[in-house]
């Protein structure tokens, strides 16, 4: 069975910079943070860590009432999200129904604000005479999947993948291997996540949330930097839209990338804890996928949320693999970690290098841990042609994920 | 309450809920044709007024047969007056 070459047209974002793509990369090449101080998690008795980096206030009305009703903010930013991919790739809402187009779109959970809301008056009397109709469509596990759907009239499959921080590259990896096998012709895929203090609070007390920068937030999260102390919990979606190329051909529409690698495995040896041996696997299987040895590889998109362990672990991975050669940055230290929207915003990211010829650096990276290996840890910005890029997310649960991307044309 | 009243707390609650404007709201607009609401948005559209007026009406069969804005009207003058009397 041959397989079909899949490629990128279309990009949406819904980032803690706001709304758009190229909002998302003028505030990572300008080096800005998007991590605030959150006064009301001052509340929480416990928490410690009262940073994140929250979307800021966007206008959900473009969605008619009658699809956001069952959407709670990560399905709003979601199908935002899709609106503007759908545009740049020159898809017609009438497309959206014609049955080539399908959806792979994750988050974390279910919207957990719904459901504390609902719980919060349900106790008040054990009552479920106030509860309304679009409840379950908030908790569901598909709830972005399933509204984008909605919204947008799509008739192909729908995949909602969820595995945490690894959820947005599953349903990019997913997508791209449905469209590969001819199943779909096009895919919405991303993940998308909204905040709350729970999130926070579950690296919180694992000690894997940023606790020591409450009052300086833009300092923090510092991936692979040794004064580190952890995640910074965010929210958005990510969305790409990904498309055979006999499909994005025919249609005369702008490539923007190609993807042409993707691996994910489970590594079983702890639930929370990474392993470099499991990474640097996941990380062999998409070059593998791709068909292209490690030399051909231009920038390494680190997952690096800040973590003591993780960082350590992803640096060694890649030294084994790239050595000192390739330059390495993470997203996380601009905007925190979006979780399940993770995947998708850092890679639509990687797409805009790509195509801006400019290598986005760690913010916040200021003096490498020495316990990390020593990689090309990008500090500035680099400018130079990006025509092969690996990105890597790694999850809780043990979920490893690798996306190889290639510019197109190519030479 | 006056009558009055009552159909200004029923007609701001709808607005609330479904995004509705208070000026198209007329007696005669119907809830499916002209404010677009559904099956989905009529068991919603029963739980505000009940938060709003402190009643329990989902079982009511009068509800069924509510197609305007003044079938609403004239139902909760109605069942409000009913219940003061029972009071």
């Amino acid at each position: 069975m041959s397989l079909k070459r899949v490629v990128i047209t279309g990009a949406g974002s819904v980032s803690p910079f706001g709304r758009g793509s190229d909002t998302l990369m003028d505030a990572l090449l300008a080096g800005r943070s998007a991590v605030r101080n959150i006064p009301d998690l001052e509340r929480i008795g416990g928490l410690r860590s009262r940073v994140a980096a929250l979307v800021p206030s966007i206008d959900p009305k473009e969605i008619p009432r009658k699809f956001r009703r069952s959407m709670s903010p990560m399905s709003i930013y979601a199908t935002l999200a899709c609106y503007d991919a759908l545009a740049q790739a020159g898809l017609s809402p009438e497309e959206c129904g014609s049955g080539l187009l399908g959806v792979s779109i994750g988050s974390t959970v279910g919207s957990t604000a719904t459901t504390e809301e609902f719980f919060r008056d349900f106790f008040v009397d054990h009552s479920l005479e106030r509860m309304k109709t679009t409840f379950f469509f908030q908790i569901m596990n598909h709830s972005c999947a399933a509204n984008v759907a909605q919204a947008l009239g799509v008739t192909g499959r729908i995949l909602s993948p969820s595995a945490a921080c690894s959820t947005g590259s599953h349903a990019v990896g997913y997508g791209y291997e449905m469209i590969a096998m001819g199943r779909q012709e096009q895919m919405l895929c991303g993940g998308a996540d909204e905040f709350h203090p729970l999130t926070a609070a579950t690296f919180d007390v694992m000690n894997a949330a940023s606790v020591h920068f409450n009052d300086s937030p833009t300092r923090t999260p510092r991936p692979f930097d040794r004064e580190r102390d952890g995640v910074v919990c965010a929210e958005g979606a990510g969305i790409l839209l990904l498309e055979s190329l006999d499909s994005a051909l025919a249609r005369r529409v702008p490539i923007l990338a190609e993807v042409i690698g993707f691996a994910t495995l489970s590594d079983p040896s702890s639930i929370a804890n990474p392993d470099a041996g499991a990474m640097e696997r996941c990380m062999q299987l998409a070059l593998a996928d791709a068909g292209i040895g490690a030399d051909e590889v231009d920038y390494v998109n680190a997952h690096a949320t800040a973590t003591e362990q993780g960082d350590v672990a992803e640096s060694e991975a890649i030294f084994r693999i790239f050595g000192d050669r390739v330059p390495v940055s993470s997203l996380k230290g601009h905007m925190g970690h979006t979780m399940a929207a993770s995947g998708s915003i850092e890679l639509l990211a990687c797409v805009g290098m790509m195509l801006r010829s400019a290598l986005v650096p760690t913010l916040n990276l200021q003096n490498v841990d020495p316990a990390c290996s020593p990689l090309n840890y990008l500090r500035q910005a680099e400018s130079g042609d990006v025509k092969v890029v690996i990105k890597n997310n790694f999850a809780l649960g043990g979920v490893n994920s690798s996306i190889v991307l290639r510019s197109y044309p190519h030479d | 309450m006056t009558d009055q009243e009552i159909i200004e707390r029923i007609n701001s609650s709808l607005a609330e809920e479904f995004e509705l404007d208070l000026a198209e709201m007329t007696p005669e607009t119907t809830l499916y044709g002209d404010l677009g609401l559904d099956s989905l948005d009529t068991v919603d559209m029963v739980i505000v007024l009940e938060g709003a007026f402190g009643f329990k009406i989902r079982e009511e069969e009068a509800i069924r047969e509510i197609r305007t804005l003044d079938d609403i009207h004239r139902f909760v003058i109605s069942k409000k007056r009913q219940l003061e009397e029972t009071a």
